[in-house]
């Protein structure tokens, strides 16, 4: 199916800001071992990665306001509340079961990666209820 | 919601790829409209009266309507 401008944008979105997280933490890995990072550089260098998995985020609401066809903005729409719902609740589980010591320790970070599955998850929802999921 | 879009987009000989480049939609979307899995916005419905030059009506059956007839 031929894709819309708007998800041609978004592809390039995606692909500059997972290079630019790839390059940001290999660089901060990279200082951080070798002890060249200090100060306000270390934050920078520690913040830089997640400002490009932060920059992904918009680049799916900008791909959401950009989009005209409006069944496929609905379908990442739920795609999206079920990658909400799925990861919140993962957390707030985790979280209670961390605080009462049954289980270890999960850096905050991985919640994106579980968001992002739950993408998938809002995928097969749409596929399952209205035979088409939106692609994201 | 039941609407006639297949009927009138067969009469066209138009493929549901055809309308929906028409309409400046995916193929998806005329397919969930079609199969009243979707319901499209008021501006879309327009556009798609607009292209069958029909009013709305005469493509989506109204919901209550529908179930006033089956009473």
């Amino acid at each position: 199916m031929p894709r819309s401008p708007a998800w041609k944008r978004y592809n390039w979105r995606v692909i500059w800001l997972s290079l630019l997280y790839a390059a940001t933490l290999l660089t901060a890995t990279y200082g951080f071992k070798h002890k060249l990072l200090h100060g306000g550089l270390a934050y920078l260098a520690a913040i830089l990665p997640a400002l490009a998995i932060v920059g992904i985020f918009g680049a799916m609401g900008r791909y959401l306001v950009e989009e005209q066809d409006e069944y496929v903005r609905m379908l990442l729409v739920r795609q999206s509340l079920w990658a909400s719902a799925f990861a919140l609740s993962l957390a707030t589980v985790w979280g209670f079961l961390e605080s009462f010591g049954l289980a270890g320790h999960v850096e905050a970070f991985y919640i994106a990666v579980v968001w992002f599955f739950g993408l998938g998850l809002g995928s097969i929802y749409n596929r399952l209820t209205l035979g088409s999921g939106a692609g994201c | 919601m039941e609407n006639r879009l297949r009927l009138l987009r067969a009469e066209r000989n138009w493929s549901q790829q055809d309308l929906g480049q028409r309409l400046e939609v995916s193929r998806q979307s005329v397919n969930a409209i079609e199969t009243g899995k979707y319901d499209p916005s008021l501006p879309l419905a327009f556009r798609i009266a607009e292209l069958f030059d029909l009013p709305i009506e005469d493509i989506f059956v109204s919901p209550s309507r529908r179930s006033s007839k089956a009473i």
